[in-house]
């Protein structure tokens, strides 16, 4: 046995140790590192803000209305009031829960149902391919919009509603990339290298398609995910969204638009919490992508060159 | 030739009169045309010829990775009596890995870059034994050690781009041979690797095949291995076989004179200065082969019969045969 052990071959592979922990990859990379944390608040607050907040978001003091973001009136005077006299703080804590609740399930569902369409058509191919993507095509030859607006003004315009008539129509999407990838990924050695020892497709879709597509979709659904949002924001401002008094981000930009010239605070700070929330996301998306490449992990892993350096390779902002 | 079912030294594979036929824009055409042969535990059969003459095409039809436009239109590939071209897809799936199993030329891509070697190397454990990760994962390493990757319990963690081509060669073989094959095909599994590494390997090879008992098939086109490494050889030229026989036999005494004109362009014997010897031409365009004999456009030997009349494959001595109208001449070249 032995004897068959080269060590020149040895020696030039060195033995590899336990891929880093990602918490510690995290920690390498500033930028997604301050993304997480953003995104970590994002989902707190989204979570627990009503405990604390109360009916704060409701509340109308009409003396009050359209003062400008102030340390004078305590916390909840911070950020403004608006025309009602309501607290921006309260109500922009209020909105990051309804606006998750309907972003967050509408993605998640889009992506689960269009990846695992778009694998399975296009690792089969053949009829099913082509009865997959002509569905596909159908959903993408309506204006998502138009779809949504007519769905929803012939149903009631509830929370579920929109989550499900937003996830419909974002489906195609995952569905055209998964299958794309798929379909290449398919005639890939190690995939009939694992038919050779008769794994079933399904398992070869689930073992050595999806860890490789994966990374893509994610980034596929980050980006969408702040489509989703707008969309959200735009049902709501024709009346067919989030209905008052429940309060979204997307809302509160509608609402505030009117003011714009007078009180900015009121459109704007809904608008930067989405910018935020989205441009976290990419970013933690992008690092994600890196961190689970095993063939570019390692670059995660380099000490940082100097101070102020970006510790993010090119690679990554792609 | 052909053993009854009940034989008992039928081969382990056994393949009659294989055709396939592959479409093309300008119409079907056969890439492979009535190969045979048969290979019995323990021994090796190589088949050899030049790029494009079908071998790797009778691999893949053999173990069933043939693309769509290919298609396999006659003939039967026994495997321990089976004909797995007339089984249904759950039944070929059973016999996938504990009975056939295929090396494959390109160790890097045939892993899959995003998982761990011995992950991957466990898959076929889970999928036949129904073994967990956990088992499956031992039952990786052991097959590392034995197949000499240093330090296999750390490396199994590791993923392929962190191996040489030599260490990747070696684990697509521990994962070809884990469930015990009777038959392994090795398709040009040394092409990629430097010569120290190629000796390396054909001789893990052999050791595995003596000690599991394996029937193997070797592609190549490689004639040093072939004289080193095979007992019987099959020569292919244009998806068709030419000659057949044992190693010794058909080295020694071509019948062939496409056998002959490989071995001749071996530069062994060559003189410098002068160009190196070599079979002149190219092999035919599948679209047009010729309507007798395959190898006439390159033949020295081509005579008036050879364009009329496809010489068959016919028997030439104890265990070899061959497919020219004038072979008892070449011997006395």
């Amino acid at each position: 046995m032995t004897d068959r052990i080269e060590p020149p071959s040895a020696a030039d592979t060195p033995p590899a140790p336990r891929p880093p922990r990602w918490w510690l990859l995290l920690g390498r990379d500033r930028l997604a590192a301050v993304a997480s944390a953003v995104l970590t608040l994002v989902v707190l607050v989204a979570l627990s803000g009503r405990l604390f907040i109360g009916d704060r978001a409701q509340r109308q003091d009409l003396r009050a209305s359209l003062r400008p973001p102030s340390l004078d009136h305590g916390v909840y005077g911070l950020l403004g009031t608006d025309v009602l006299g309501r607290s921006v703080l309260a109500r922009l804590v209020d909105a990051a829960g309804t606006t998750l609740s309907v972003a967050v399930p509408a993605v998640l569902c889009s992506l689960v149902i269009g990846s695992a369409l778009g694998l399975w058509a296009g690792y089969h191919g053949g009829v099913r391919e082509s009865v997959t993507m002509r569905v596909a095509d159908v959903i993408l030859s309506f204006p998502s919009l138009l779809i949504a607006v007519v769905v929803l003004y012939v149903f009631a315009p509830s929370a579920m509603n929109i989550v499900l008539i937003l996830a419909v129509t974002r489906v195609p999407v995952y569905l055209r990339t998964a299958r794309a990838e798929s379909a290449e990924l398919r005639s890939r050695l190690f995939v009939d290298a694992a038919r050779t020892f008769g794994t079933p497709s399904r398992k070869i879709i689930y073992w050595h398609v999806l860890p490789i597509v994966l990374p893509t979709l994610l980034t596929v659904a980050t980006l969408d995910f702040c489509f989703v949002m707008l969309t959200e924001s735009s049902l709501s401002f024709l009346g067919i969204g989030i209905q008052p008094p429940d309060v979204s981000w997307g809302l509160m930009v509608a609402q505030g638009r009117q003011y714009l010239g007078t009180a900015w605070w009121i459109a704007v700070l809904p608008g930067v919490a989405i910018v935020l929330t989205t441009v976290s996301a990419t970013v933690l998306a992008a690092w994600a992508r890196l961190a689970t490449d095993p063939a570019q992990r390692w670059r995660l892993t380099l000490p940082r060159k100097r101070r102020g350096a970006t510790a993010v390779p090119t690679e990554m902002i792609q | 030739m052909k053993p009854s079912p009940f034989d008992p030294d039928r081969p382990a594979l056994d393949v009659e009169g294989l055709c396939v036929d592959l479409r093309t824009p300008s119409g079907t055409v056969r890439a492979v045309d009535g190969v045979s042969f048969g290979v019995h535990r323990g021994r090796t059969l190589a088949l050899l010829g030049e790029s494009g003459c079908g071998k790797s095409m009778t691999a893949l039809s053999v173990v069933g990775l043939l693309d769509p436009v290919a298609e396999v239109t006659g003939g039967a590939v026994r495997v321990g009596g089976t004909d797995t071209l007339r089984l249904s897809r759950a039944e070929r799936r059973k016999l996938a890995g504990p009975v056939l199993s295929i090396v494959f030329q390109d160790a890097l891509t045939a892993l899959n870059p995003v998982q761990p070697v011995g992950r991957q190397l466990g898959e076929p454990f889970r999928i036949h034994r129904g073994f967990s990760r956990r088992r499956a994962e031992e039952e990786a390493v052991r097959l590392m050690t034995r197949v000499g990757i240093p330090e296999p319990r750390l490396r199994a963690r590791a993923y392929p781009h962190q191996f040489s081509g030599g260490m990747r060669q070696r684990l697509l073989i521990a994962m070809a041979v884990a469930l015990d094959p009777d038959v392994l095909i090795a398709d040009e599994p040394t092409t990629a690797l430097d010569v120290t590494v190629q000796a390396q390997i054909m001789r893990l090879l052999r050791d595995l095949q003596t000690e599991r008992d394996m029937a193997v098939v070797l592609i190549t086109h490689d004639l040093a291995v072939v004289a080193q490494r095979a007992d019987d050889v099959v020569v292919m030229y244009a998806g068709t076989v030419v000659e057949n026989g044992t190693v010794r036999e058909v080295f020694s005494h071509p019948r062939h004179p496409y056998t002959k004109g490989l071995l001749d362009s071996v530069p062994e014997d060559a003189v410098r200065g002068r160009p190196l010897p070599a079979v002149p031409g190219s092999p035919p365009d599948l679209s047009a082969v010729p309507s007798g004999c395959v190898f006439q456009d390159r033949c020295p030997l081509v005579r008036e019969r050879c364009v009329r009349e496809r010489p068959p494959l016919r028997s030439v001595g104890a265990s070899r045969s061959a497919a020219c109208h004038f072979s008892e001449e070449l011997h006395r070249v």
